[in-house]
């Protein structure tokens, strides 16, 4: 199926799970990142078990403290 | 308040622009701006700002001019190195314009004096360099009604988003809380290229611009980063204010500002002036 990555469109397998994606994409400090899917954000605990969908945009929004 | 012929022209490039004219200097030159941090950030927004004309700054940080500074924080110069940052910042502002008067505050925000010290200006840039802080900042306005600029960067990427009051959600909103201390690298750890405090910081003091004169759209509901490896400049769209936001939503449940704990980095650089 065709989801969006980051504004990029992608081909990725049917069923292709937000942890599988996160793992796929490299994702810096998984543990502290924030996912949105079709402008929605998907509350931490969710995140496990959400399945990706033909379509689906995936943001990953990322802490950044330094301005040092 | 006329403009003087020097002004008029000092400003001409701002003038000759239909959207800010004599109007929107005469705005630039009535406004006050607080900045919190003098380093990597505040360093290019407050020398933009002055430029601007920007009639009243107010620059806040506790440390002194490290070396290590030079490669980033363009307002300081070798000279400067062990001077308190917010001094090498007000001598530089004032050189470049004496139409900005500089007000400076060498200490920490917290708890304790952030919202009275936000009171009196019209918009907030976050300059710092630590979550305790950045959310500390959003909360205060928050909690002030006080728009600001949120930013961030490190290696080689950069991300900011605007926050103004009853139009669009807060860094909470988004971030929910800070993360554990230690489990996001500071510049100090993973480094950041000094070019990108410029292109950030230059952002943030277009923020400022656009708001004070009320031209143009704000960063409101998105947060708009940058990988200067790769080129790409990308804007997230944020869900809109979340009613449920703890301090920004309809039944707020943070209603006293918080210290979080410092990171180890943090307390190591700034433990020295305490």
């Amino acid at each position: 199926m065709t989801i969006t990555v980051a504004g990029e469109k992608k081909e990725v397998k049917d069923g292709l799970t937000l942890p599988e994606l996160i793992v796929n994409e490299k994702v810096e400090t998984p543990e502290y990142v924030t996912v949105s899917i079709n402008e929605e954000f998907i509350q931490r605990a969710d995140i496990e078990t959400t399945v990706l969908k033909e379509g689906d945009s995936v943001e990953f929004l990322y802490f950044m403290g330094g301005g040092c | 308040m006329a403009l003087t012929d020097e002004q008029i022209e000092r400003y001409s490039r701002h003038i000759i622009l239909k959207e800010i004219g004599v109007k929107g200097q005469k705005k630039l030159l009535e406004a006050k701006v607080l900045i919190i941090g003098a380093g990597g950030l505040g360093a290019p927004v407050a020398m933009y700002l002055a430029a601007a004309g920007v009639g009243t700054i107010g620059i806040v940080d506790a440390d002194d001019v490290d070396l290590s500074n030079l490669q980033r924080q363009i307002i300081h110069s070798t000279a400067d190195v062990g001077k308190a940052k917010v001094k090498s910042a007000k001598e530089t502002m004032e050189a470049m314009n004496p139409d900005v008067k500089v007000n400076t505050y060498r200490m920490f925000v917290d708890s304790t004096n952030i919202r009275e010290l936000i009171r009196d200006y019209d918009f907030v840039i976050d300059g710092t360099d630590n979550f305790p802080a950045k959310f500390l900042i959003n909360d205060a306005c928050v909690m002030e009604k006080k728009p600001f600029s949120h930013a961030g960067i490190i290696r080689f990427k950069g991300q900011l988003m605007t926050y103004i009051p009853g139009q669009g959600p807060c860094y909470r909103c988004v971030f929910k809380d800070p993360p554990p201390k230690d489990a996001v690298p500071t510049c100090k750890q993973a480094g950041v290229i000094g070019a990108m405090g410029g292109v950030i910081g230059s952002l943030q003091a277009m923020e400022a611009v656009k708001y004070i004169t009320g031209v143009g759209k704000n960063l409101v509901g998105r947060l708009l980063t940058y990988d200067a490896l790769n080129n790409d400049f990308h804007s997230i769209r944020l869900p809109p204010a979340n009613g449920k936001c703890p301090v920004c939503g309809e039944n707020p449940t943070i209603t006293e500002l918080i210290d979080y704990e410092q990171q180890e980095c943090a307390e190591a650089q700034h433990g020295k002036d305490l």
